[in-house]
């Protein structure tokens, strides 16, 4: 490899470029990233199709990888990093664009554990998908969720565990969304290395996201369909 | 003995051991060494051991296959799985019902050489805590230094550890060494450092009763259901 010309961007088509900016933020090669979208926005790309087609579709594989056991935390960790130095670049140019956001989401680890990693990957991944992300952090108990809740007047609840011993306290802060009466106003998402499925059911979330491209699909698709039973556009 | 990359395998010291007869310890490598030491302390020698490598502490989600390949290599055998769920998210314990065996309870080897409830207990009063177990303090560089590449990308350590504020060390063993490779772990991450002398917690008490209630003849033998 140390042999061979270092690859010049600038002279690849823009399909070429796009999957060579997946495989730059696969390595998380941050440099070379940014340096993609500097040359995908001077040939005139909007900045919303830079995002989706060269950064959030490169970040969905990192995602599945990561969920499957292929990366591990020091790669996401470099991918994740590569991703916000291009996200620094577009986001004053979306907000130019005045694009509204699809929905809010306020996402947080719960109570008693301290892991984000993923978390903060699917935060990264919703806010790619054009949602208001606030970040809650970690350590959260059910009363950092209810005044986030009163703050911001999210359409989605997310949370996040590794640990097995932490887990069934998304179950509290659903009970306890119950008993104020505004379960139902609320789409709850759970994820997490340890839940499957069936956890989530039976702790009575809307759904379980096994990894970080889930979840930013499964809220996109319960947003629309809140819409619809609502009555919006 | 460590068993970091390798799998061993450790006979019984008695005529009767190593063969199908013998009770079977399918165990992580990373508690080779105390897992032998119990077996020593309590003259257990018709157990048999077999250990998975120790690296697999870091890739959790390889440790039911692994343990599947065992349990499957050995039917009609009484085995004890020293494992504890150790982050397969109960994907161990979906195999270990299927072949009728029993584990190490609890969620990791944090919590079984502290015990439940002292863990438990720890956890609460400040979960931003990194453990370490004699194991990973002779292996810290591997483990966490190397296996987080913090070697190579020493920017990754602030944002790795940037939730944790304490290091304990949960000591199996006086170990002064130990003792100190605990601090200069702590001191390399940025963390407070506390020594917590544990013993084998747990892993004896388990041990001790799987094997009393095999001799009652109690326990279960290993068969794919």
């Amino acid at each position: 490899m140390s042999d061979e010309e270092p690859l010049d961007l600038r002279t690849l088509p823009d399909d070429d470029l796009c999957r060579q900016m997946h495989d730059d933020l696969y390595d998380g090669l941050k440099e070379e990233l940014v340096v993609g979208t500097k040359i995908l926005l001077e040939r005139g790309w909007p900045p919303d199709r830079v995002l989706n087609d060269a950064l959030v579709e490169g970040m969905r594989i990192v995602g599945i990888d990561f969920r499957d056991g292929i990366l591990f935390v020091p790669e996401v960790l470099l991918a994740a990093n590569a991703m916000k130095a291009a996200m620094a670049l577009l986001r004053p140019l979306l907000a130019e664009t005045g694009a509204p956001s699809v929905g809010k989401v306020v996402i947080g680890t719960v109570k008693g554990d301290i892991h984000d990693i993923g978390k903060n990957l699917v935060a990264m991944m919703l806010e790619g998908a054009g949602f208001e992300v606030f970040d809650l952090g970690v350590n959260n108990p059910v009363e950092k969720y209810l005044a986030a809740i009163d703050e911001h007047k999210p359409d989605i609840i997310g949370m996040s565990a590794l640990l097995t011993t932490t887990m069934p306290y998304m179950k509290v802060v659903i009970d306890t969304l119950k008993e104020k009466g505004i379960r139902d106003d609320l789409i709850v998402l759970v994820g997490g290395a340890p839940l499957n499925e069936e956890f989530g059911k039976a702790i009575g979330a809307d759904a379980y996201c096994r990894d970080a491209a889930v979840a930013a699909e499964t809220a996109q698709t319960l947003m629309m369909a809140k819409r619809l039973a609502s009555g919006e556009d | 003995m460590d068993l970091v990359d390798d799998e061993a395998t450790f006979g019984a010291a008695s005529s009767d051991g190593s063969d199908s007869s013998s009770m079977l310890v399918i165990a992580c490598g990373a508690i080779a060494k105390e897992l032998l030491e119990v077996i020593r302390l309590n003259s257990f020698t018709h157990l048999e051991v077999e250990c998975l490598p120790g690296k697999l502490h870091n890739v959790p989600r390889r440790i039911p296959a692994a343990v599947e390949a065992k349990l499957a290599a050995n039917p009609d055998r009484s085995v004890f799985v020293a494992y504890a769920d150790c982050g397969t998210g109960g994907d161990l314990d979906r195999v270990l019902a299927r072949y009728g065996a029993e584990r190490i309870p609890g969620a990791h080897c944090y919590e079984f050489f502290a015990g439940g409830a002292t863990f438990a207990e720890m956890h609460d009063r400040e979960p931003a805590t990194f453990y370490l177990t004699d194991f990973l303090c002779r292996h810290f560089d591997r483990f966490v230094i190397q296996g987080l590449k913090l070697d190579r990308h020493p920017e990754l350590k602030s944002q790795i550890f940037a939730n944790y504020r304490r290091l304990v060390y949960l000591a199996q063993t006086d170990d002064a060494a130990l003792v100190e490779k605990g601090q200069e772990a702590a001191t390399y991450l940025g963390l407070e450092y506390e020594v917590v002398r544990t013993g084998y917690g747990d892993l004896q008490r388990t041990l001790v009763d799987v094997v009393t209630r095999s001799r009652a003849g109690s326990t279960r033998t290993a068969r794919a259901g």
